[in-house]
């Protein structure tokens, strides 16, 4: 029975280092135009660096006919858009200042994060 | 899911290819392109037919290094509208086929367990059926189900979870317990050998059924917006070198002519040119009267022709329209969310590992307090809770009614800029109204005229209209308008100055001519003495006096005055009934102001306000910790709009380019606001109904899912009964947001 606990609670522990605790490798900075795939319940890829002071375009695809991921709003940016199936949408930004832009679908299960680099930070 | 075949089209449009062998060189070029598929030019129409998962930019690029130009061509709303429909249709039909498929093995084995047999597992005959039964649901949740898991675990990969990571979970577990009740028994204790393979069939099966209902009843969501996009005709008749051909709208130009039959929609924004009819623009407007159209006259795209036949040139065609605008601020605001859907937003991103950390807990406490069987009540209460729980719900509270609130206030005239607006305009505790063009025509006529020396009625306006004609005041235009319509011909001015705030002089005819209000008149000393009870008079009939001086001599005094809209009275008693503050603001003399303000029933008002300090009023009064609604024009109240809790921009018919306000109101009348407030007010109600309840749910629904009842009343919940619960919970959210659509804003 011991056992069985210590189990649970270490499955607890994992549950909690996987979804909140990890920090995943910071990936390389973007530039121009960068796709986004919407399928399966996530964004891929659902983090994208870029350098602050860049405009960018992020090119939605959505490949997945739940009505649920039809739009992708930017909470912080006060934007939402609709996303067409099978149908590339284009958001362009103009130079963003550095800090996170969280995405994600109305119900948020889609999530996703733009992140917006300042020039010291590598 | 097609993850393998990305069939994305898009349209380019090609300039400068003037060959047929260009055709080879531009397919060629973008069948270079990574990821595009096919390429099929046609060269009739110079548009490329592209299939592929591409960037766009590298299509227009691939087309550039080969000498050409290339740029999108928009699909139309209705097209986009029709393959959403298409698509959504699809979606419905495949979710319903693997419903019936999950519930064809789900129903008959949940009847099996409730009237027939027991799902347990002892002989060997047994174990052989219930291996049989597992293997038929693995195929359940192999056709049925398998988006559920294919979208768990990719979003497990992404460091995420979500509604499928739990469904995936709850059913996951139910079906490995079974199976491994049925293939190594001696594991689980003689008394908690039992399958739970209905479990997983019905969960899967009805929360398909949930996801396809609410797709119908998200479709009725978003009628309003429909119903917008379907206002566009498809064809225009347009006149062509003397010739009237039918065109698709897309290729009306600029200035093209067009003649339009009574009955028809107008297809493009334009002024007529010729002919005179009257036209429907409620549809736009809410407006229901038609207004009379001839020469000169603005008409506009959606709006339906009534009597006669016009040509009218064009002159806003494609996204420019004020239709096409109007749907593009609808949409937009329709996906915008108020600040009262962030803390569901919050509690949505931690809720699934939260619900798979309860699950675990519940599952441990059965195994160390339970009963026995405790491991079966361990399995049947983390899966209950894993099935139960519904962050959909909550997620789609907010959102699900700001589109049908928003969309039903388009259909009442009243565009909602954003999600954001429309909570403050719920709100709203003061309403300052402009009194020029909100509450009154905004369009003064001369009523009346008074002589006090020797001069004739006629010459009296004829002098005061020439003189007024190089003013820019409004007042000044309506003298210049009464003149002009009488017919008579103005002079030249000379020496013509405008003093701020008080009138004009200058000279017409030989006569120095003094025009303006009574301090003026003080300042010049004119004596007025005699005729001041006169111009009180006026004013308090709502009129605007002002003072004719020819030579140095009191002329007559000519009053002007603006009429109340028609329905001002009534909808300014609609605000106040709904505990509103109105408050009237103008730069008319008090006398007038304390007239139309004691006309149209409003009790507080403030004259003579300059236009820059009509921001400071509503300063003042959101110092006084009011939510201000501002109402005016939306040109020189601006900064009072913008400093406004919600400003509300007046409309001119339709013209929605109103740039500075959160909320515009498309027909002239005051109802809108009304309206508007009253539909805000219904949003906010269902969007706190929305949160309420699925809050609710979930927070009474998890505990009572672990079993916190049973050690009171032995109750514990069946996973299927969790599964229809957790699949109606969504379509609860969304049916209540549709029941906003019935919503009378003009009774409240």
């Amino acid at each position: 029975m011991l056992i069985i606990n210590l189990l649970g609670f270490v499955l607890i522990g994992l549950i909690i280092w996987w979804f909140w605790l990890y920090k995943p490798d910071t990936t390389a900075v973007t530039k121009g135009t960068v796709p986004i795939t919407v399928e399966n319940g996530v964004y891929s890829p659902a983090q994208v660096h870029v350098q602050a002071g860049e405009p960018i375009i992020l090119s939605f695809v959505r490949k997945d006919s739940s009505p649920c991921s039809a739009i992708v709003q930017f909470d912080d940016l006060g934007l939402s858009e609709e996303l067409p199936l099978n149908k590339a949408r284009e958001i362009k930004f103009d130079a963003l200042t550095p800090g996170k832009y969280p995405f994600s679908c109305q119900m948020q299960m889609y999530r996703g994060e733009l992140i917006v680099e300042g020039p010291n930070n590598e | 899911m097609s993850s393998n075949s990305p069939n994305i089209e898009k349209t380019l449009l090609i300039d400068g290819a003037g060959c047929a062998s260009c055709v080879g060189k531009i397919e060629g070029a973008l069948l270079e392109v990574t990821g595009v598929q096919k390429a099929s030019m046609n060269f009739a129409q110079r548009t490329v037919l592209v299939t592929g998962d591409v960037v766009d930019h590298d299509l227009i690029r691939a087309v550039e290094n080969v000498g050409y130009q290339a740029s999108f061509v928009d699909q139309t709303d209705q097209d986009l509208l029709v393959e959403k429909e298409k698509s959504e249709a699809a979606y419905y039909h495949r979710l319903m086929r693997e419903m019936t498929i999950a519930l064809s093995l789900g129903v008959p084995l949940m009847i099996y367990g409730m009237f027939i047999g027991e799902m347990t597992v002892s002989t060997n005959m047994e174990r052989i059926a219930w291996a049989i039964v597992g293997l038929l649901t693995l195929g359940i949740m192999y056709f049925s189900g398998r988006h559920f898991y294919i979208g768990a675990w990719k979003s497990f990969q992404n460091h995420s979870a979500n509604m499928d990571t739990l469904i995936a979970l709850g059913t996951g577990t139910a079906w490995i317990y079974s199976m491994v009740v049925v293939f190594a028994p001696d594991a689980v204790p003689l008394m908690a050998r039992h399958v739970y393979f209905e479990a997983t069939a019905m969960i899967i099966g009805l929360i398909d059924l949930g996801l396809a209902l609410e797709i119908k009843a998200r479709g009725r969501t978003s009628e309003a917006i429909k119903r917008l996009i379907g206002l566009q005709p498809k064809n225009a008749r347009v006149i062509r070198d003397g010739e009237e051909i039918d065109i698709p709208i897309e290729d009306v130009v600029l200035d093209d002519q067009l003649r339009i039959r009574p009955g028809e929609k107008i297809p493009v924004d334009g002024i007529v040119i010729e002919g005179s009819t009257s036209v429907d623009e409620s549809m736009l407007t809410g407006e229901p009267m038609p207004v009379e159209k001839a020469a000169g006259d603005e008409v506009v795209a959606g709006t339906i022709n009534k009597s006669g036949t016009v040509i009218f040139k064009a002159t806003r065609v494609g996204k420019d329209t004020a239709l096409a605008q109007i749907i593009e601020m609808v949409k937009r605001a329709q996906n915008s969310k108020p600040s009262i859907g962030r803390l569901a937003d919050v509690i949505s991103g931690y809720f699934v590992p939260v619900v798979m950390i309860i699950a675990i807990l519940s599952a441990l406490a059965w195994l160390n307090f339970g009963p026995a069987p405790a491991v079966a009540f361990a399995i049947v209460s983390a899966t209950t809770v894993l099935i139960i729980a519904c962050p959909c719900a909550l997620g789609l509270a907010t959102p699900m009614s700001v589109m049908v609130g928003v969309g039903k206030a388009a259909e009442a005239g009243v565009l909602i800029r954003n999600g954001e607006a429309l909570q403050t305009a719920s709100k709203i505790s003061a309403m300052i109204l402009d009194k020029t063009g909100t509450i009154t025509e905004g369009s003064p006529q001369v009523t009346e005229i008074q002589l006090t020396g020797d001069h004739k009625e006629e010459d009296i306006l004829r002098l005061a209209a020439s003189l007024e004609s190089g003013s820019e005041h409004p007042l000044a235009l309506s003298i210049v308008e009464s003149a002009k319509a009488q017919g008579f011909t103005l002079s030249k001015v000379t020496n013509f100055n405008a003093i701020a705030g008080h009138g004009v002089e200058g000279e017409v005819d030989g006569s120095t001519l003094l025009f303006g209000n009574e301090k003026l008149m003080e300042e010049r000393s004119i004596s007025i003495n005699h005729h001041i009870a006169d111009a009180q008079r006026m004013a308090s009939e709502a009129q605007t006096p002002m003072y004719l001086a020819i030579n140095g001599q009191l002329a007559a005094i000519i009053a002007v005055s603006d009429p109340i809209k028609k329905d001002s009275v009534e909808a300014v008693k609609r605000l106040q009934a709904n505990g509103i503050r109105v408050v009237m603001l103008t730069g008319d003399n008090r006398a007038t102001a304390k007239a139309v303000a004691e006309k149209v029933g409003i009790t507080e008002f403030v004259a003579e306000v300059l236009p820059e300090d009509k921001s400071n009023k509503v300063e003042e009064l959101q110092a006084q910790g009011e939510i201000v609604g501002m109402t005016g024009d939306g040109i020189n109240d601006a900064p009072a709009l913008a400093q406004a809790n919600v400003g509300f921009a007046i409309g001119t018919g339709t013209d929605v380019a109103i740039e500075s306000a959160d909320i515009t109101l498309m027909r002239g009348s005051l109802h809108g606001l009304a309206d508007a407030i009253a539909i805000s007010k219904a949003t906010l109600r269902n969007i706190k109904q929305n949160l309420f309840g699925a809050f609710i749910y979930n927070v009474a629904g998890i505990p009572f899912a672990a079993g916190v009842l049973y050690p009171f009343f032995g109750l514990l919940l069946s996973p299927v009964i969790a599964g229809a619960a957790m699949a109606f919970s969504s379509l609860t959210v969304v049916s209540n947001a549709n029941r906003l659509r019935l919503f009378k804003a003009s009774e409240h």
